[in-house]
């Protein structure tokens, strides 16, 4: 079943909105990722909107699914989620980045509901999905683990000793979802350290293979709909996005990898996002 | 390299083994915690020819929080056999230290910071590995920091001066081979020592001054360091405060290890 129009309407003005609050909350912190943030905006925002079986009022209930943000810079974005789906307050949204605060610039899961393990440190993420989706299918249980990746993060080693793990274990709970936005830290990724051909590097490892435009709604809809049809091997959905996605000035730059807006430029920012 | 560091001190390796001097660069805690099996291997057991560079060291490390904060990146380069040590004080001394570090032939782990900080080293100055340089004279107490930590030892000083009391100051840029020599001379005159870090106070600087006047002529001392915890995000100026490693907390620490002398 596809998804309907109007839903579609109300994730894109979701979106708009998460996009807008992890912008004010880099702006407030003076620090943060907003181009990595940006370019998974969408994807998070179905997945907490459309997809995961989570409670914000009981966040560790046994039957709930989960996602893990394995790229924990893109910590704003999972926080405008995380608020706007109920598990804490906008208003606190203020204090990322800030000293004492819960909102740490990489996401602490001692510190924040709905935070289902701390990262920060790339390339971790996989193998802890791994050990979910594993403990998961021990206890009989239906939940389905995701876990968010970057294109930088997958340059290194400890993915792909799970991405040789997970399909080892059949797991078709698991699905990986690459943010493949083509810019790293310091620039092209093709450059830096390149990754092609992503798709049958995936392939050949014994995953199933998606590629979708990962800022179209109804397009991440159809994959994470195909990937629960999928039996005895996981699926990974490679998004193809932009990085900075939704300001005119930080799209497909490094330029705002890491750090904050002025004040001038968060004006101008929010200004292209209005609703 | 990319987001490869393992391969990356892997690389190394084999640039050194083919008589180059490659000097690899990436976050302190990722040239430490996420490549100590690689170094440990690749480089210090075969006594290889590399430089680890690790910039944001302990604390203060572009509000980036505790997933980026080597806090303890120190202690695992010191426990490595025959790897050298240095966390240079002052920018002038980091040029040097690039510069005697190339001519040493040997693996060493460099330890930077990325934000300006003062200047501590006396004109003229010349860096040499496993020497400690006194920066400021004084004959009631030592302060023994190393790399920011010096310039906060600096500003320890001239408070405690206020009081009366006139601390030595030694910047102990190379943490290992340590400059043993210096340490038990000091402890001699000044009979009290206080080390200052930005680094976790378990296997870092105050241990490893620890170990020498515990062998050698045991004199009271106090460590200024981050208490065994994670940091957080912050500027770099609240984390100093909350951490207590500020000037502020020299200051106690030295007012402590007075009150204990006599
Ligand atoms: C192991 C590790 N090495 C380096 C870093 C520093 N770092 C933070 S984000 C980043 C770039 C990651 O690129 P990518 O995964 O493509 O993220 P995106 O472009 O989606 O933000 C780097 C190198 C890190 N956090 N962890």
């Amino acid at each position: 079943m596809s998804i309907s129009e109007d839903k579609i309407k109300q994730l894109k003005e979701m979106a708009k909105s998460v996009r807008r609050n992890l912008l004010k909350a880099i702006y407030e912190g003076k620090m943060g990722h907003p181009g990595g943030s940006l370019s998974a905006t969408d994807i998070l925002v179905y997945l907490y909107f459309s997809k995961l079986q989570i409670f914000p009022e009981d966040p560790s209930r046994k039957d709930r699914e989960i996602f893990i943000l394995s790229k924990g810079h893109a910590a704003s974005a999972l926080y405008a989620v995380l608020a706007a789906r109920g598990f804490f307050s906008k208003d606190l949204l203020k204090i990322f980045g800030k000293i004492n605060s819960s909102l740490q610039v990489h996401p602490d899961m001692t510190k924040v509901p709905g935070v289902e393990i701390s990262t920060g440190a790339l390339g971790m993420g996989l193998s802890v999905c791994v050990g979910m989706a594993l403990a998961s299918r021990m206890d009989g249980s239906k939940s389905r683990v995701y876990v968010l990746i970057g294109d930088g993060e997958m340059q290194s080693g400890q993915v792909w000793e799970a991405s040789i793990c997970a399909p080892h274990y059949k797991l078709d709970n698991l699905v990986a979802i690459l943010d493949y936005n083509k810019i790293q830290l310091l620039g092209p990724v093709s450059q830096i350290m390149g990754i092609e051909p992503v798709a049958e590097k995936w392939k050949a490892r014994g995953w199933e293979v998606i590629e979708i435009d990962g800022h179209n709604m109804s397009e991440i809809d159809e994959a994470l709909e195909k990937t629960e049809e999928v039996k005895g091997k996981p699926s990974i959905i490679i998004a193809h996005t932009i990085k900075g996605k939704g300001v005119s000035f930080m799209e497909n730059t490094a330029r705002w990898h890491g750090g904050a807006p002025t004040e001038e430029e968060v004006k101008r920012a929010l200004e292209e996002l209005k609703d | 390299m990319g987001v490869c560091e393992q391969n990356m001190i892997g690389v190394a390796a084999g640039f050194a083994r083919m008589g180059k001097i490659p000097f690899t660069s990436t976050f302190g805690v990722f040239a430490s915690r996420r490549v100590c099996d690689q170094v440990s291997m690749l480089i210090a057991y075969p006594h290889l020819n590399v430089k680890v560079v690790g910039a944001y060291s302990g604390i203060v490390s572009g509000n980036n929080g505790a997933t980026h904060q080597a806090n303890e990146d120190v202690a695992i380069m010191r426990v490595m056999p025959g790897m050298v040590v240095i966390d240079p004080a002052d920018e002038i001394e980091m040029a040097q230290a690039v510069k005697a570090i190339v001519e040493y032939n040997g693996p060493v782990y460099l330890r930077l910071t990325r934000d300006e900080w003062p200047l501590v080293s006396p004109p003229n100055y010349q860096f040499r590995i496993g020497k400690a340089c006194i920066v400021r004279e004084g004959k009631d107490v030592t302060l023994i920091g190393s790399g920011m930590m010096v310039s906060q030892c600096m500003e320890a000083a001239k408070i405690l001066a206020q009081e009366g009391i006139e601390s030595k100051v030694i910047n102990m840029s190379t943490m290992k081979p340590i400059d043993v020599e210096i340490i038990i001379k000091v402890a001699k005159e000044t009979k009290a020592i206080v080390t200052s870090e930005n680094h976790n106070i378990i296997g870092g600087l105050g241990s490893a001054v620890a170990e020498v006047i515990g062998e050698n002529y045991p004199v009271v001392m106090k460590r200024v360091g981050i208490k065994d915890i994670f940091g957080e995000c912050g500027t770099n100026e609240e984390l100093l405060d909350k951490y207590r490693i500020s000037p502020k907390h020299i200051v106690k620490a030295v007012r402590e290890v007075i009150k204990k002398r006599h």
